[in-house]
Formats: structure tokens, C-alpha cells, sequence
């Protein structure tokens, strides 16, 4: 196994690990701060991936359809939050899961109603294609290696938001109790609405990078979602630290996996334990520590 | 004096009086149970396969709704339990089984086994984490069943044969499956019942209202959860079996998230903690299913939008619409 | 090791510490409630009165410090093997299973305590042993004829008195009572501590509360924990002339 190999997974297994991130961040966000469990989380991913597609069409100029593809997300997700979210924040996890869930199949049918059943093909802008040279003979793909860093520079500024700034302070006591700072004047409404927009907004770019690279179809980020989910509960909810952490170990067993247990098991058994491997560090995880690595016992 | 029940504490609204919308409810039922077993006689394949449809996912709702329902333990990965019944009945032929009588059973012990194993480490988590472990659970089975190249992967495979009940009768014939499974869904109905009026059930509902309460009187709520978890697995196994045979085909998205969705969806739209209720609405579901595909090729989106309204307008589902009553104190 | 008088102590808190980050919330405590007797335990609000009540009951675990049930240690035991050895809990805000009936609420009780949780067939309505053992508990605390409603309709007075009948279902030797005056109206509040006097002797109980009167004419003895640590303890009277929890709690115009 040559060093180059193993090189390229490691960044590979990095790059699906920051994705998972993104994901990730803003399902512990939304349930830390409200409460909320979001099923239609995976949804934002895929109309982030049909937008960028939809708006490098209309437009070559990168930055305009990135902007704009970012936008009609966060219009989505602020119209979804403002009609069918909100409600539901006092309600029981049950009520959540089912909306969403609702939203996340009339989204995923929506898709197809204007786009259709093919699926679209989005190429990465002309200046990130190419390859470069990471080790001596040894080339990796610009694009991937971007997608790494905005992920990466996005959890940083979301890091940043939440430590550093008077919103970031005011979500992180919103997450500790929320009554009281509604009685300190900040509109919980608002703030509510701006972590629901965010998160989406996180989950969009993880579908806008991965567009190009995959085939943009209905359901493409439900697969992500549920991997974010287990990377949540290994993590901890309500932890960042515990999300990039599990992300992290996540996509690259995940990736290193592949490679390794086809080779070490055969090709059937190795399949089956190199897709059912997360599940198993989730269990593991679970039998031993229930509310995750990083985890406060869940509400 | 007559003496205190430990029935359901008795909240009927007063102007209808108690006994009238339950006697609709019986009505309601009965007429439903009547059509059911008509229809087959009408030599309509579609429409007798119809109701097969019904009465199976109606006990995969049923054995949710004693997770969701009565135990309070929202399950998000139901559905893998459905497709390991699917699965059985697809693999066992395989090795030459064909009989219903080894292959209903084999199906309830596998849906058990692998509840029992995944409800131990899932019911350590409390509330939101159960729910994603379920759900991430029955992808890790779902991903197994698409790694099952030899059997087709993601495309899955043909039913190699029907399971046979007996003599002549085989569940591939479209009446007979109809007759069995309504027969089984009595049957589970009658089960889900006496579960739920036991003491094994009055313990079950104590732990949903107030876990930690329970610990404090002297009792754990985990071996009586797991129980519960077990039960309502094999239950939905046995589902699976019957779903086999209906659309004679055996693949993983028997056991996808989204039909683990659609179950809880069923299992709302009839009331939770009501048994009966899940059945009505799985009845519901299957129609509402026909009548928006015979509509639009979209309907999903159609059924999305309904579900949220569900959600966000009613309080209640159909056994509640009809009688009044809510479940034992569930939605 | 017994008390003075040669009986093993029904609960022994042995030098019990517990801290919440910098926050002292039990510290150093030691106390101790013999077979049948009633000890109250007062003080201001934030003196860790209730934190107290979560670690012998063991919800809460101390950071040091011992606790003994009947001589022996508890401390490694779980909530429900405790309240198992007979301990039962009385909570600030009753806590009860709304879905269930008042006789329902009882029931639960008898059906632990008579190990019969796993019994899935026959229907529990109807059952002479869990309606007996149910209709015993409430009349102890006044409920008799209430078991058919909805225990969520009760009144806030009534479900202190279903939360101490589930607990007397249980058969306990320990009550742990955490302010079971608290929101009671006068006819409400008399009518408890009525109900409180009947359970003396017969149970050991810890009686945390506010209300001093009660405490003074129902306690045989009187505990003061202020900031998280006992600073007196002792039979009624001593306690009411004690200058130091006069300054601290009691004031100097009571009494």
C-alpha cells in the first residue's frame, strides 16, 4: 500500500468527515438551542446541491450563483422555520419528527416536480479544477481539497460566532434557558429562526460543494443526515467539540474503512462491516457513555 | 358503591354521553371488518390485494404503536424489523423452506433477536437520542441488505416462492394472504389488548409518564421496555412476511427510513395509545395512497403536505375524531 | 455504629460533601433518623435541603461522605434498589403518572412491590389484590373513593396525598418528605399535618420543610442546614432558643 494510497484516503476521509461536519453542526445546534429535531436537515443539503446547479446556468460568474444559491436556501428554510417550525418548538418530539419528516418527502417529491427524475449534473467552477500536487508524484484534486477548507473555515466561523460575539453568547444561553432570555428582552422568535437559518444554510453548502462531485438527485442528503445523526449521538449533543471530533473519526474509518475490511474480511463480510462500521462505534459509544463522548444529559 | 377500575380514567365528553361515539367507533369497525372480508369474494385481484395491503401494514402499525404509543419510545427504525420479515421470507425458500408454519415463526424470532440486541443499546439513550439511534440502527441493516450483492444489492431480488400455508393454499394467491393476515391482525389486535391491560402494561405507560418515578417506587424501566421493544419487533416481522407475498419481492427498501416514516405516520394519523387506532389509520394511509396516485404521479409530495397538516392542525387522530377519547393519555 | 441508645439508625448520613463546580451544596453533613422517629430538616431556601433528600435517595452521588440504610451502605445501590430496601420518596412537586387513575397511580406501587411487573396476559382492572392493596393506601391518606379519577384532575392537595399514598403502597420504613406543605392552603395544610401525625412511629422519617410551626409541633427532632452545612441539631425546644439558627433562619422575632 503505497503512501500515496494512503495519503489520498486520509484526505478523502477528511473531506467526507468535514461534510458530516457541516451537517452535524447544525443538527446539535438546532437541538441544543431549541430543541428541535429536524428531519428535513438532509433536504437543505439537496436543495443546496439543485441551486447551485439551477444558478450556475443562469450565471458563470461563481461567485454570483454561490451567492445566490445560498440565498434561496436561507428563503426556504426561513419559510419553512416561520410557518412550520415554529409551532412545533413546544410540542413533543414526536410532533417534530413526524413535520419534518413531512417536509423532508414534499421536498424530496418537489425536487423532482421541477427538475425531474434525471439526475443534474453541476461542474466545479473552472479555476478549482485540476489537480495538485500534495507529496512527491502524488496529485489530489483541487476541488476536494477546497470543499475541505471551506468546511473547515465555516466551522471555524461558526466556532468564532458562537464564542466570540454577543449573538454567539446570547444563542449559547438561548441553548441553557430559554425563558430567561426572552425575559432579558432578546426576541427568542428571531434568534429561533436566525440558528433554524443557519444550520440549513451550514447543511447547503455541504450539498453546494458536493454537487459537482455526485450526481445531484431526490434524497441525496437523507444517507448524509443519518450518518450526521449517529456522529451527533457519538458526539454528544449540544457539543461542537464532540461534533468535529466524531465527524472527524467518522469519515475517515469510514473511508479507511472501505479500503481495509473488503481486504481484511473478503469481499461480502467486508462490504457489510465497512457500511455498518459507524453504526457500530455508535453503539459502542452508547453501551459505554449514553449521553455521548462530549454529551450533558439529553432534555 | 362500585368498585374504583384501573380501566382508562374516564374523560368521554359529556353531551354525547360515553357510550354513544363508542358504539360509532364499533360501528366504524365492524363495517370496516365486514368489507374487508367481502372484497376478496369479489374475484378482484387489485381490490382483494388492496386489502391485504391494509391489514399488513395495519400490524406493523399496531406493534408501533405500542412502542410509540404506549411505551412512549418514538422508534424512527421500525421499518428494519418490517424488511428482516421480508428478508426471511425471501431467503428461507432459498434453502428449500417454504412453509408458513417455519417461516412466520422464523421471521418473529429474527425481528426479535435483532430487536432484542438493538433495543438493549438504544434504550439506554433517553428521548431524542432513542430516536436517532433507532433510526441510525435500522440504516446500518438497511446498508447491510443493500451490501447483499448475491441478493441483489439495492435492486433486491424476486420472490423465489410463496410461502405456503398448507395443502393448496399458498399466501402468493392473492385471497388467501388477504383471510391470513386479517386473521393475524385480529389475532395481534387481540394480544396488543391484553398486553395493554396488564400490569406489564399499566408499568409500561407509568414509565412513559414519569421514568424517573418509577426508579424512585423501586422499579427500572429498562427490562420491561426491552420486553416491549421485542414484542413489537417480531410483530413487525411478521408484517413483513405477509408483504413479501403481496408484492412478491424482496428488497432493502422494505426497511428504509422513509417506510420506518410512513409506519409512525399510520400510527398518528389513527391516534396513538389506541391499537385500534394505528389499524385505521393504515387503512387510511393505503387509500389516501391510491386515490393521490391515481391523481398525480407527485403524490408523495401530496402526502408530505398532509402529514404536516396532520401535525400542525389536528390534535387528534382518527380514533379520537371518532370517539372523542384519546388513548391512554398518548396524542 | 449505633446511636447513644443502642439502635441502629434507620438512615446514617455519615460526613456527606457534594459540590456543584465552586458551589458547596452539602457539606460535611452528618445526621441521623432512628426506627419510627420523625426529623425535620430546615433552613433557608438554597441551603441544599432537597439536594440532600437526591442523595440519599440516590439520585444525586456525594463526592464523599457515606450513606447507611439499616447499618449498611447504600452508596453504591441504584434509585430503584434503594427505594426497593424501603425508602420512599415524596417529591417539592408531587410527581405522579398522569395517564393512570388514582387507583392506577397506587397499583403501581403494589405491582413492584410484589414483583409482578412482567405479568402480560391477565388484565390488571379488576384485580382483587392490586384493588385492596390500592384502596389500604388511600384510605391512609384520605383518598378512600377517589381511586376511579383521572389523577391528573386532582387538586394540587390531592396529589401531595396520591404521591404519599404510592409511596405507603410500597410498604417503606423510610419517608423522605421534601416540603409536602408547600402550597397548601390553611384547611389543606391542617388536614396534612394531621395525616403527618398518623404516620408517626410507624415510619422513620426525614421531613424537610419551611413552615417552622409544623415542624416544631410534629418533629421529634429538628435539624438546621444553612449553606450546606448543619449547624444545630436537637430535640425541638433547644433548637427554637438556639441563638445561632435564630440568627441565621429563624429571626429573633419568631418564637
Amino acid at each position: 500500500m503505497s503512501a500515496g494510497l494512503l495519503l489520498e484516503q486520509a484526505f478523502n476521509g477528511l473531506q467526507l468527515g468535514m461534510i458530516v461536519f457541516l451537517m452535524a453542526v447544525g443538527a446539535t445546534l438546532a437541538f441544543g438551542v431549541m430543541n428541535l429535531i429536524n428531519l428535513a436537515h438532509g433536504s437543505m443539503l439537496m436543495l443546496g446541491a439543485y441551486f447551485i446547479a439551477a444558478a450556475a446556468a443562469w450565471t458563470s460568474v461563481f461567485p454570483l450563483a454561490f451567492a445566490a444559491a445560498v440565498l434561496m436556501v436561507a428563503a426556504v428554510a426561513l419559510a419553512v422555520e416561520l410557518v412550520i417550525i415554529k409551532p412545533l418548538y413546544r410540542r413533543g418530539h414526536l410532533d417534530q419528527v413526524l413535520a419534518t419528516f413531512g417536509v423532508s418527502i414534499a421536498l424530496n417529491e418537489g425536487v423532482i416536480m421541477i427538475w425531474g427524475r434525471e439526475a443534474v449534473y453541476a461542474s466545479p467552477p473552472s479555476w478549482l479544477e485540476g489537480a495538485v500536487s500534495i507529496g512527491p508524484g502524488f496529485q489530489y484534486p483541487l476541488y476536494r481539497l477546497a470543499i475541505t477548507a471551506v468546511a473547515s473555515a465555516a466551522g471555524l466561523g461558526l466556532w468564532l460566532l458562537l464564542t466570540r460575539t454577543r449573538l454567539g453568547m446570547r444563542i449559547r444561553a438561548g441553548a441553557e434557558k430559554g425563558e430567561m432570555i426572552g425575559a432579558l428582552g432578546v426576541n427568542v422568535g428571531a434568534m429561533f429562526s436566525g440558528v433554524f437559518v443557519i444550520s440549513a444554510v451550514l447543511a447547503a453548502l455541504g450539498g453546494i460543494m458536493l454537487g459537482p462531485l455526485i450526481a445531484v438527485q431526490s434524497g441525496m442528503g437523507d444517507p448524509l443526515l443519518i450518518l450526521a445523526l449517529a456522529v451527533v449521538v457519538i458526539g454528544g449533543v449540544g457539543s461542537l467539540k464532540g461534533a468535529l471530533l466524531a465527524s472527524l473519526a467518522v469519515g475517515l474509518l469510514d473511508t479507511f474503512g472501505r479500503m481495509a475490511w473488503p481486504a481484511l474480511c473478503g469481499e461480502l463480510i467486508g462490504n457489510i462491516v465497512a457500511n455498518a462500521s459507524v453504526y457500530i462505534l455508535m453503539a459502542l459509544v452508547i453501551a459505554v457513555r449514553p449521553a455521548g463522548l462530549f454529551g450533558v444529559a439529553a432534555r | 358503591m362500585p368498585a374504583p377500575s384501573l380501566r382508562e380514567p374516564d374523560d368521554a365528553p359529556p353531551e354525547d354521553g360515553p357510550g354513544s361515539r363508542r358504539r360509532l367507533l364499533r360501528a366504524v369497525l365492524f363495517a370496516l371488518l365486514l368489507a374487508a372480508l367481502a372484497v376478496p369474494l369479489l374475484g378482484q385481484p387489485y381490490y382483494t390485494k388492496l386489502v391485504a395491503r391494509m391489514a399488513i401494514f395495519a400490524i406493523a402499525a399496531l406493534s408501533l404503536d405500542l412502542l410509540v404509543g404506549y411505551g412512549g419510545l418514538v422508534s424512527f427504525g421500525h421499518a428494519a424489523f418490517f424488511g428482516i420479515g421480508v428478508y426471511t421470507a425471501g431467503l428461507l425458500p432459498m434453502l428449500g423452506i417454504r412453509q408458513a408454519v417455519v417461516i412466520v415463526p422464523a421471521a418473529a424470532l429474527a425481528g426479535a433477536l435483532v430487536g432484542c440486541v438493538t433495543g438493549a443499546v438504544s434504550l439506554r439513550a433517553s428521548g431524542l437520542y432513542f430516536i436517532f439511534i433507532t433510526l441510525a440502527f435500522a440504516e446500518m441493516i438497511f446498508y447491510i441488505a443493500q451490501g447483499l450483492r448475491m441478493f441483489g444489492g439495492d435492486d433486491g431480488f424476486r420472490l423465489p416462492a410463496a410461502t405456503l400455508l398448507g395443502g393448496e393454499l399458498s399466501l402468493g394467491h392473492p385471497v388467501v394472504l388477504a383471510y391470513t393476515m386479517i386473521g393475524l391482525l385480529l389475532v395481534f389486535i387481540y394480544a396488543g389488548r391484553r398486553i395493554a391491560a396488564s400490569r406489564f402494561g399499566q408499568v409500561v405507560v407509568a414509565a412513559r409518564d414519569d421514568e424517573g418515578k418509577l426508579r424512585a417506587i423501586g422499579l427500572s424501566p429498562f427490562p420491561g421496555r426491552l420486553l416491549l421493544y421485542t414484542i413489537a419487533s417480531a410483530m413487525c416481522a411478521v408484517a413483513g412476511v405477509g408483504f413479501a407475498n403481496l408484492v412478491e419481492y424482496v428488497s432493502p427498501a422494505s426497511m428504509s427510513w422513509i417506510q420506518s416514516g410512513e409506519f409512525l405516520f399510520m400510527v398518528i394519523l389513527g391516534s396513538a395509545a389506541t391499537l385500534v387506532g394505528p389499524v385505521l389509520g393504515a387503512a387510511a394511509y393505503v387509500g389516501l395512497e391510491q386515490v393521490l396516485s391515481s391523481w398525480t404521479e407527485h403524490w408523495m409530495f401530496w402526502l408530505g403536505v398532509i402529514l404536516v397538516l396532520r401535525v400542525l392542525l389536528l390534535r387528534q387522530g382518527l380514533y379520537g375524531l371518532i370517539t372523542g377519547r384519546r388513548g391512554a393519555g398518548g396524542a | 455504629m449505633t446511636s447513644a441508645a443502642g439502635v441502629t439508625p434507620l438512615l446514617d448520613l455519615r460526613r456527606l460533601t457534594k459540590r456543584f463546580g465552586a458551589l458547596v451544596v452539602t457539606d460535611d453533613v452528618s445526621l441521623t433518623v432512628l426506627p419510627g422517629e420523625m426529623h425535620a430538616l430546615i433552613g433557608p431556601n438554597g441551603a441544599g435541603k432537597s439536594c440532600l433528600i437526591g442523595q440519599i435517595s440516590g439520585e444525586l452521588v456525594p463526592d464523599s461522605g457515606e450513606v447507611l440504610f439499616r447499618g449498611a451502605r447504600v452508596d453504591d445501590l441504584s434509585i430503584q434498589a434503594r427505594a426497593r430496601l424501603g425508602v420512599a420518596r415524596a417529591y417539592q412537586v408531587p410527581r405522579l403518572f398522569g395517564s393512570l387513575s388514582v387507583e392506577g397511580n397506587t397499583a403501581i406501587s403494589e405491582i413492584v412491590r410484589s414483583r409482578s411487573a412482567f405479568h402480560l396476559w391477565a388484565p390488571a382492572a379488576g384485580q382483587r389484590g392490586l384493588q385492596m392493596a390500592a384502596a389500604a393506601a388511600l384510605a391512609q391518606v384520605g383518598l378512600q373513593g377517589q381511586g376511579h379519577r383521572p389523577s391528573a384532575e386532582l387538586a394540587h392537595g390531592e396529589k401531595r396525598q396520591l404521591e404519599l399514598a404510592m409511596g405507603l403502597a410500597a410498604a417503606p420504613s423510610l419517608l423522605l418528605l421534601d416540603e409536602p406543605l408547600a402550597g397548601l392552603g390553611p384547611g389543606d395544610s391542617d388536614a396534612m399535618v394531621g395525616l403527618l401525625r398518623t404516620f408517626k412511629g410507624r415510619y422513620g422519617i426525614l421531613l424537610v420543610e419551611h413552615d417552622v410551626e409544623a415542624v416544631f409541633a410534629l418533629a421529634d427532632r429538628v435539624s438546621v442546614l444553612v449553606g450546606g452545612r448543619l449547624i444545630a441539631s436537637g430535640a425541638p425546644e433547644a433548637i427554637r432558643g438556639d441563638p445561632a439558627v435564630r440568627a441565621a433562619y429563624l429571626g429573633d422575632d419568631f418564637g
